[in-house]
């Protein structure tokens, strides 16, 4: 056992020496970050692309299959939405809204994009000012419980539309893009069903589960909520993924540049 | 035998620096043992707050290569020991001396939240689905990594505005109580500033009772404030209801 230093008077610092670094963690901790900086920065860019450009907008369905970002189909012809404007535009903001407010995405943005904090126990710099959710813009996280009301909505007529997949101009079958439809669906009712603002809403908002038989039904629904929520994470990366490769499927389809198997 | 470098900080009051011990390894050591270690053969000055070494008193919290943690359930085999092993007193709070920090603030933040107040004429019976919630609370040692590990105390020094998650939790097993009666929801906006909480989770990460801080506790009150200051449909409702039962 040896000691290499001793901590005498004289080898005590004074109080610039005192200041500790940014963090002491030894771990990569800057690249916790990196996996949903890229792949939502991928999703953002595409569906931005997908929603703006206007040779897009002509490739948003491929029989029997429409395309999430264009649903519910909304003027296509343009009779009166002006050329500029896609009809994604007047979708998307539903479901962009109701993501930007969604407890795991605010948590993956705030670290990922604005360093606020990075990562756990790693200071942050240049942040002079801090008002978390009390001020403009981000107060504006409090209506994500609305923004649950219309992601159910949109949930409704993607169900419809994957209902509808299986409907070919030849009849009743079942093609690679009917299960893509069905299975995108899936992933986003469990990533819808398992927020956080509706599992406060089924229950979480009750002191007492037993008090009344509304409470007691309440507490049932609770529970099932609350096993979907402990996987939001999961849900809110896979529903992400899938719809962006479900809209891209369907172009790639409208655009001929894939051709659909049909499995029945 | 196998050894390791302790890089202990030591100081007091608003001077110190970090100075390296070079401990024994056994096995099953913990980062506490290594401490004791150090204390008991080469710094009999080094001050450590201690007690229970079980993981329960909540006593030995430090910051072990810069991670908030209890140094008694830190094993010294699951650290890269090719480098020296860095323990820092929690960042959030005054240094007392070497390890120990002034955590008192927490508790002048414990007396602004009113105590459990049964609801008048309540019957004193309770389902376990009823406090199944607020069971998990309780298991809180009030080591106070949370409250260390917070960006909004630790970075931004909001303790005249905000509470932090472990009163966020203390408040949670009061308002979610069956049997409870008080009306905590205007204490959390104005007082104890949840509004702050931006939700990164921090503080679960780092709860060694794995408490679900965020998803049990601060969520479901930022709801509960919601629904008091920000919905008007539950606003409406309320007044629904309330004409209702008048």
């Amino acid at each position: 056992m040896a000691q290499t230093a001793t901590p005498t008077p004289n080898s005590i610092a004074s109080m610039p020496e005192m200041r500790r670094p940014r963090t002491e963690r030894h771990d990569a901790w800057w690249l916790e970050n990196w996996p949903f900086v890229i792949v939502f920065s991928i999703f953002a860019v595409y569906a931005t692309w997908r929603a703006v450009w206007p040779h897009e907008a002509t490739l948003y369905w491929s029989d029997p299959y429409l395309s999430p970002f264009y649903s519910p189909l909304i003027d296509p012809q343009h009779h009166w939405l002006p050329r500029l404007i896609s009809p994604a535009i007047l979708i998307l903001w539903g479901p962009l809204g109701f993501r930007m407010t969604c407890y795991y995405y605010r948590k993956a943005y705030y670290r990922g994009y604005f360093a606020d904090p990075a990562a756990c126990a790693v200071s942050e710099k240049g942040h002079k000012r801090y008002c978390g959710e009390t001020s403009f813009p981000f107060i504006l996280q409090n209506v994500h419980r609305y923004f649950f009301y219309v992601a159910v909505f949109f949930l409704v007529v993607l169900w419809y539309d994957a209902i509808r997949a299986f409907f070919f101009p030849n009849g009743v079958g079942l093609g690679v893009g009917t299960v893509i439809m069905l299975v995108n669906v899936v992933l986003l009712t469990g990533y819808t069903f398992g927020c956080h603002a509706w599992r406060h809403l089924t229950g979480g908002g009750l002191d007492c589960f037993s008090c009344t038989a509304s409470a007691q039904a309440r507490h049932k629904l609770w529970q099932g909520v609350t096993r979907l929520n402990e996987h939001h994470m999961f849900w809110a990366w896979v529903s992400m993924i899938s719809v962006g490769l479900t809209d891209l499927y369907i172009r790639l389809l409208a655009a001929g540049m894939l051709k659909d198997i049909r499995l029945l | 035998m196998a050894e390791a470098t302790m890089r202990i900080f030591r100081g007091e009051g608003e001077t110190g620096k970090h100075v390296d011990y070079v401990v024994p390894l056994v096995p099953g050591m913990v980062v506490l043992d290594a401490v004791h270690s150090v204390q008991a053969h080469q710094a009999p000055d080094l001050a450590v707050r201690w007690n229970c070494k079980a993981g329960k008193c909540g006593s030995c919290s430090a910051e072990v290569n810069g991670r908030p943690r209890l140094m008694c359930k830190t094993r010294m085999d699951d650290l890269p020991l090719d480098q020296p092993v860095t323990i820092s007193p929690l960042k959030t709070f005054p240094l007392i001396k070497d390890l120990a920090t002034d955590v008192s603030w927490n508790y002048r933040v414990n007396k602004k939240i009113p105590p459990f107040q049964p609801r008048p004429g309540v019957e004193w019976k309770m389902y376990q689905r009823d406090v199944d919630r607020v069971q998990e609370f309780r298991k809180c040692i009030e080591c106070f990594l949370c409250q260390d590990v917070c960006h909004v105390l630790r970075d931004h020094g909001k303790k005249d505005d905000f509470g932090g998650p472990r009163f966020f939790v203390r408040t949670a097993s009061l308002e979610m109580h069956p049997l409870d009666g008080a009306d905590r929801v205007p204490l959390l906006k104005k007082t104890l500033g949840i509004g702050f909480c931006n939700i990164t989770k921090c503080c679960t990460e780092v709860c060694p009772e794995e408490i679900h801080i965020t998803d049990n506790a601060i969520i479901p009150l930022k709801e509960r404030v919601v629904d008091e200051f920000y919905d008007p449909l539950a606003k409406l409702w309320r007044k629904i209801r309330g004409a209702k039962t008048a």
